[in-house]
């Protein structure tokens, strides 16, 4: 846990040109304004738990990232590590009274207590035995929850008041906008460690075991004890996001360990990428997106969770921030002018099978589960569409074949578009080129 | 005491139906070198597909239609998406199967609802077989016994005796070998992953009426036989047998048994704070797979016959 120190390191890498500093700098800018400068403008309480929710998933897919990401092990069970650190840092807090600042802190020593447990147990092995041997210990939690008395207090889970604790200066904590600044200041400062961690020799050491694990044991590290050390340090951040997600919602219960919470961060950090230390970033983002803003309009959205995972793991399987980094670079090595016209005609194919898609989901949805679940569709504007569509399944039929054959004519120029691109890219250089 | 023969018979038959889940399972992991993840989810698609087709046909057409269907889909899974990112690894592989696992689910939802259906028993699988001391054993459960020892004995047939079964275990080990002799080894893996499926759905099927039928089903499910698999050892068929009945039994016996977590542990002289000494083993049951898991690797990391592969 000696990672906690180095949250006062630079967030910035050294950079030795002002124009990589300011690269380097912009996620973080972004990520501090999309954090601080919303609650301002629109100070509603949706608003605040929806970015709470966010933060807390920032943090609790970066930890993970530092598990898949950097020493390459796949986990199914990380919500225990943060479900046990938000338990025990609200058995301390109703115990003890620790400060409501330092609680975050308590769930992460919490956590990095368990992970040293489990990361004993299953650090024996790497690859698919570390994936089912987590799966284990993660059902492993979620059903003690539930069965042993105590420990999660049953079904209603243990709650604890924020206000309850010692205010800090004027701040209670009791309003939620005080409770969204910690848990923001907290989030910023988990990341700033994170990032600092991965910079350090012991990731690069752990780096070495992810990609040969024989090579690095030769080279006289023991791929056990670094991966041991990684689920530690994983398990610790985890701890704290388990704990911010506590003091937003006040709340620890059994649905804090579930395999549900363990597959929503994997979901999350794989959409977003693991090769680059923002992707999870990005991937929480989007999955707090689906499962907070879409879910308030659908019933459907795990659907399209699913499919929109399935699509990124077989397109991009380095995530959105791999896709995101190939093409600017190809924008970069072509110009965008050039680049225009493949991206046009890529975006409106995409939009184009998406509306018939999301037209054919929805209309199976609202068959199934009733009818006023089809009705947020389209807004006001398409309800009338809509009913009609509903009415006359032929219709529908009709009007999704429709829109995917008119995407299929951008598609056809996109795909022409990005083969003459590769051609001009062979031509001008005989490097390979991902034509997709 | 008396029904100790009765739950030991309930257990092995419960461990049959693990080992039907599991020996898929083992099958495709030990071909294609990735860890189905959506294979449960199979076995409930085939639960369903099972039930709609029994509502129509009858069990027995069910019996073979939801396999079949099961496993076209399953090839169609393998084809179509699995082979596009088999080039990124396996990592992407198990993500895959993972993300089909969850969209499985949610598809199995929009079908058939949420609600839980039970399947109907055929008239001549309705009804004790025997009883023992009083209690009874129910005839559809010695009919589970009966097809899944009848399926291990047709994987082990073709697995060893035929020719597809050769092939099949060559490409296994070396498969641009067999490719060079002219095999089409995507394709066998194809088929590989097919059979599987269709295994877990006929599990699906045979185990529908001891269970509920719910879209709940695959994960209550589904964790305990990647235990069973991990258990035996990842690739071992034997393994999985042995480790199925294993969970089978113990599992089984500890939901019927009536001693309480105190009774245990003061036959070694041990104690706890009294409201876990009223714990029920029954209560307990749904810990065991995953302590025996624990228990397993702490004292043999490979499980019972795994290979020394990966143990860096």
């Amino acid at each position: 846990m000696s990672d906690a120190h180095e949250s006062s390191a630079p967030p910035a890498p050294s950079a030795s040109a002002p124009r990589s500093f300011w690269r380097g700098l912009a996620p973080w800018l972004a990520l501090i304004l999309c954090l601080a400068v919303p609650p301002f403008i629109w100070p509603q309480s949706w608003l605040l738990a929806y970015l709470a929710q966010t933060a807390t998933m920032i943090v609790f897919a970066l930890s993970y990232n530092l598990l898949l990401g950097e020493t390459g092990l796949l986990s199914f069970g990380h919500a225990a590590f943060s479900g046990l650190g938000a338990l025990v840092a609200a058995q301390v807090f109703n115990r003890v009274g620790v400060p409501l600042v330092l609680l975050p802190l308590v769930g992460g020593i919490g956590g990095a207590l368990c992970g040293v447990l489990f990361g004993f147990i299953s650090t024996r092995r790497a690859g698919t035995a570390f994936a089912m041997i987590t799966l284990g210990l993660g059902e492993l939690v979620a059903a003690a929850a539930w069965t042993l008395p105590d420990w999660f207090g049953g079904e209603a889970g243990v709650a604890i008041d924020r206000a309850s604790g010692a205010p800090w200066g004027s701040w209670s904590f009791g309003p939620a906008r005080e409770a969204y600044a910690l848990i923001a200041g907290w989030c910023l400062l988990a990341c700033v460690a994170m990032f600092a961690l991965s910079r350090t020799p012991f990731m690069r050491v752990a780096n070495a075991v992810r990609d040969n694990p024989v090579r690095a044991a030769a080279i006289g590290c023991y791929p056990r004890r670094i991966r041991c050390g990684v689920v530690v340090a994983s398990a610790f951040f985890a701890g704290i996001a388990g704990t911010l997600a506590l003091i937003n919602v006040e709340l620890v219960s059994t649905e804090s360990v579930s395999m549900v919470r363990s597959g929503a961060v994997l979901i999350a950090t794989v959409i977003g990428g693991t090769a680059v230390f923002f992707g999870p970033v990005a991937g929480a983002a989007v999955l707090t997106f689906f499962s907070v803003a879409v879910a308030s309009v659908t019933r459907a959205w795990p659907f399209y969770l699913g499919l929109f995972f399935i699509m990124v793991v077989v397109i991009s399987p380095d995530g959105l921030a791999g896709f995101a980094q190939r093409h600017s670079a190809r924008v970069a090595a072509h110009g965008w002018r050039r680049c225009r016209a493949a991206y046009l005609w890529g975006m409106a194919a995409a939009l184009l099978w998406t509306a018939a898609i999301v037209l054919t989901v929805q209309w199976a949805y609202a068959a199934q589960f009733g009818v006023d679940d089809g009705a947020a569709l389209g807004g006001t504007g398409g309800m009338g569409a809509l009913r009609w569509l509903r009415a006359s399944p032929l219709g529908l039929g009709g009007a999704v074949l429709m829109l995917a054959a008119l995407g299929g004519l951008p598609a056809h120029y996109a795909i022409r578009a990005q083969a003459l691109l590769a051609a001009r890219r062979s031509s001008a250089s005989p490097a390979t080129g991902d034509a997709r | 005491m008396q029904s100790f023969v009765i739950n030991l018979l309930n257990g092995v038959s419960y461990g049959l139906l693990l080992f039907m889940l599991s020996a898929g399972l083992t099958l495709i992991f030990s071909m294609l070198g990735v860890l189905n993840f959506a294979h449960a989810s199979f076995y409930m698609l085939g639960a369903y597909v099972g039930f709609s087709v029994a509502a129509r046909a009858g069990f027995w057409s069910a019996l073979v239609v939801a396999p079949l269907i099961v496993g076209l889909i399953g090839a169609a899974l393998e084809r179509w998406l699995l082979r596009r990112v088999r080039a990124h690894g396996h990592l992407a592989e198990l993500l895959l199967t993972f993300g089909a696992a969850y969209l499985l689910g949610e598809l199995v939802k929009l079908g058939w609802g949420l609600s839980a259906l039970s399947a109907t028993l055929p008239a001549v699988l309705d009804g004790p077989l025997f009883t023992v001391y009083g209690t009874a054993f129910a005839r559809y459960r010695a009919f589970m016994m009966v097809v899944s020892l009848a399926m291990l004995c047709a994987l082990y047939a073709v697995l060893c005796v035929s020719k597809a079964g050769l092939i099949v275990r060559a490409a296994l080990t070396h498969a641009s070998a067999v490719e060079a002799l002219g095999h089409n080894v995507p394709r066998v893996f194809t088929g590989v992953f097919a059979a599987g499926t269709a295994l877990a759905a006929l599990a699906g099927v045979i185990g529908a009426p001891l269970f509920v039928i719910e879209p709940g089903m695959a994960e209550s499910l589904g964790s305990i036989v990647f235990v069973v698999v991990v258990i035996g050892g990842l690739g071992s068929l034997g393994g999985a047998l042995a480790a199925s009945l294993l969970v089978g039994c113990v599992q089984t016996l500890a939901v019927a048994s009536n001693l309480s977590l105190g009774e245990v542990l003061s036959m070694f002289d041990a104690s706890l704070p009294a409201e876990w000494d009223a714990l029920t083993l029954a209560q307990l049951a749904p810990l065991i797979p995953y302590l025996l898991l624990v228990a397993m690797l702490a004292l043999r990391p490979r499980g019972l016959f795994g290979r020394r592969d990966d143990h860096v």
